[in-house]
């Protein structure tokens, strides 16, 4: 220490150590509860709260509307059905919107699948659960090229499934020869394929092994998503990737392991999908895509990514199964069912960002 | 509180030199810190002090000189292999992932499962476990307003935040804990907590690095400072051998010190 001066006074500063003795906090706001601030509040905690009161509420609606030609377990089991592509090909979508991306190619990926399926057992003669297997594998490859080109080449999501999107409807076009593969040959040779579209009766209402198999696909991911670490990863990927990074998460594996995962939960949408139509036909499921966001958005997930739960997306699917067929039976023309459809996407945005201004 | 100078450095650099092109961020660099001290690091901007951080944290990987920690050689390639060695960091602002709960940001990418079929087989969590123990953390730590392990992150203050920063590392950190502005963008009354926890964590036995611009609380907290300066140390002072207005000016190049 050669040119410096010491210093001896204390350096210890007590010029902020006063704070120590103020009210323990900074500013006080006196905001009185209005029943519209809790009501936000609460929306805010529990984001699953606006879609499940929005489907109570449509429910009691069209019970109301139309009485028990609605609310007959019949009815309501055709509702099931009819949303159980939509549910599965949701929970891929789900997957997906959770890491802050979007999957525009799910439905082309689903119809691929099925094609592969119908011709490996059709035309090859395979066994039918090897063509199965083999249909997930491509449902698996598909998934795996999406999280290629947006991991490695680092496209936005939405322009690579856009372009893979319109690459697998075209290879889909190619393979199947734009052929429909009939339900009696189907039936005939491969039941297996159509098993997710036979029914079980339950008091009246008529389940599929499809339904079922859409269910048990809602609890497994919703365990996975959790009560594993792999999907508090994919959370916190989708919530603030740089600092997932930081906590030592491996955000590319994890983003590459929920596109390979959605690509097989389409390709077992693809199975939902032959069960649900019986014939196999390349132009089936075309508006999967678009439909399965929309149960995600009205499900309360965030498009930004790392918020919302995968039962949403269920509740989702139903409020649009719910509308469509209310509105049908109340002899309501398709065209404004798809309006309401359109209303409820708007809506369902417009809340979210609604509760999401002011109560972070 | 007395530190023994005359011991194995836990961390330690020596000759560490990391180039960008033409510019020299690290220009042969040394840089030692004792078991049980507050080492702060303080620099001008672009005196490369963030450079020096990041190559003790994995961040970075020098072009030439050597790391060692207690007294082993060590090479450190990614965050990941820094954190193994027991070097945790805490960063200004991306320390925590606001969506994820309290008890999921301490435990994020070390999650501890269930014993038994349930961990093994289904690698079920275990969420009591990890509440359990990240409250015990959090109140040991003196973070006693913080009651709800399972309240959103987003949901707390700034520095709350922070300290939930500070006690992961707390909670992980075996050897050296490096704190990069922990205080940049907090209040006062907030920074005196976050502060607090620092002497705390310190207290505990973990040595730290703290890197700040507040010379305030530089002087308070800090036994030694290492002063950077052009990519290099211009000399280690203590908050009792030199003032504020020297340390800035050994800073600025206006004085100058003996390499310590």
């Amino acid at each position: 220490m050669s040119s410096v001066k010491p210093n001896t006074s204390t350096p210890v500063l007590e010029h902020d150590q006063v704070a120590d003795n103020t009210a323990g906090y900074v500013a006080n706001f006196s905001v009185k509860e209005s029943p519209i601030l809790r009501l936000k509040k609460l929306l805010h905690t529990y984001p699953i709260a606006a879609p499940s009161i929005v489907l109570l509420l449509a429910i009691f609606g069209f019970s109301l509307l139309i009485g028990n030609r609605f609310l007959h377990p019949f009815n309501l089991s055709l509702i099931l059905q009819q949303v159980t592509i939509i549910g599965v090909i949701g929970v891929a979508q789900t997957l997906i919107i959770l890491t802050a991306g979007i999957d525009l190619s799910v439905g082309a990926i689903m119809v691929l699948c099925s094609v592969v399926m119908g011709r490996m057992a059709i035309d090859l003669g395979l066994e039918a659960w090897l063509a199965l297997a083999l249909g997930i594998s491509v449902g698996a490859l598909a998934g795996f090229i999406n999280g290629l080109l947006i991991t490695r080449l680092k496209i936005p999501p939405f322009i690579a499934t856009l372009g893979s999107w319109n690459v697998f409807f075209a290879i889909n076009l190619w393979y199947s020869k734009s052929e429909t593969i009939r339900s009696q040959d189907i039936s005939s040779i491969a039941p297996l394929l159509q098993w997710t579209g036979e029914t079980i009766n339950f008091f009246g209402a008529r389940l599929t092994y499809g339904s079922l198999l859409m269910l048990g696909l809602f609890f497994l991911i919703w365990y996975a998503l959790n009560w594993t670490s792999w999907g508090r990863h994919v959370y916190a990927t989708g919530d603030d990737p740089d600092a997932a990074r930081l906590a030592g998460i491996q955000t590319n594996r994890i983003l590459m392991s929920v596109y390979v995962l959605a690509g097989i939960v389409c390709a077992v949408g693809a199975w939902v999908l032959i069960g649900r139509i019986g014939s196999i036909s390349p132009q089936a499921g075309y508006t999967a895509n678009l439909d399965s966001i929309t149960a995600v958005v009205i499900g309360g997930c965030s498009l930004f990514g790392g918020r919302g739960s995968i039962y949403g997306t269920l509740i989702g699917a139903l409020v649009v199964g719910v509308f469509r067929n209310g509105l049908a039976l109340a002899g309501v023309d398709v065209l404004w069912q798809e309006f309401t459809v359109g209303i409820l996407i708007i809506l369902a945005v417009g809340v979210d960002q609604w509760i999401r201004r002011g109560t972070a | 509180m007395s530190i023994d100078y005359q011991q194995t450095p836990v961390l330690k650099a020596s000759g560490l030199v990391k180039r960008y092109g033409s510019v020299t961020a690290i220009d042969n660099a040394d840089f030692e810190l004792y078991p049980g001290e507050i080492l702060a690091v303080i620099g001008d901007n672009g005196a490369g002090k963030s450079s020096l951080i990041k190559a003790l944290s994995g961040a970075l990987v020098p072009d030439e000189g050597e790391v060692w920690l207690d007294g082993q050689k060590v090479v450190l390639n990614t965050p990941m292999e820094a954190r193994e060695l027991g070097i945790e960091t805490v960063y200004q602002n991306l320390a925590v992932s606001p969506a994820l709960n309290i008890a999921d940001n301490l435990y994020l990418g070390r999650e501890i499962r269930k014993p038994g079929f349930l961990g093994k087989y289904l690698r079920m969590l275990d969420k009591k476990a990890m509440e359990h123990n990240a409250k015990a953390k959090m109140t040991e730590l003196g973070l006693l307003t913080i009651q709800n392990m399972s309240q959103a992150v987003e949901s707390l203050s700034g520095g709350q935040r922070q300290g939930v920063a500070v006690a992961r590392s707390a909670l992980f950190g075996s050897k050296v804990v490096i704190m990069d502005e922990p205080t940049a963008a907090l209040g006062v009354k907030e920074s005196r907590r976050v502060l607090n926890l620092i002497k705390e964590v310190r207290d505990r036995g973990l040595p730290i690095v703290l890197i700040s611009h507040n010379m305030p609380h530089v002087f308070e907290v800090a036994d030694r400072i290492h002063i950077h300066r052009l990519g290099k140390c211009a000399g280690i002072v203590t908050p009792q051998s030199h003032s504020m207005s020297d340390a800035v000016a050994i800073m600025t190049g206006a004085m100058e010190i003996e390499a310590a």
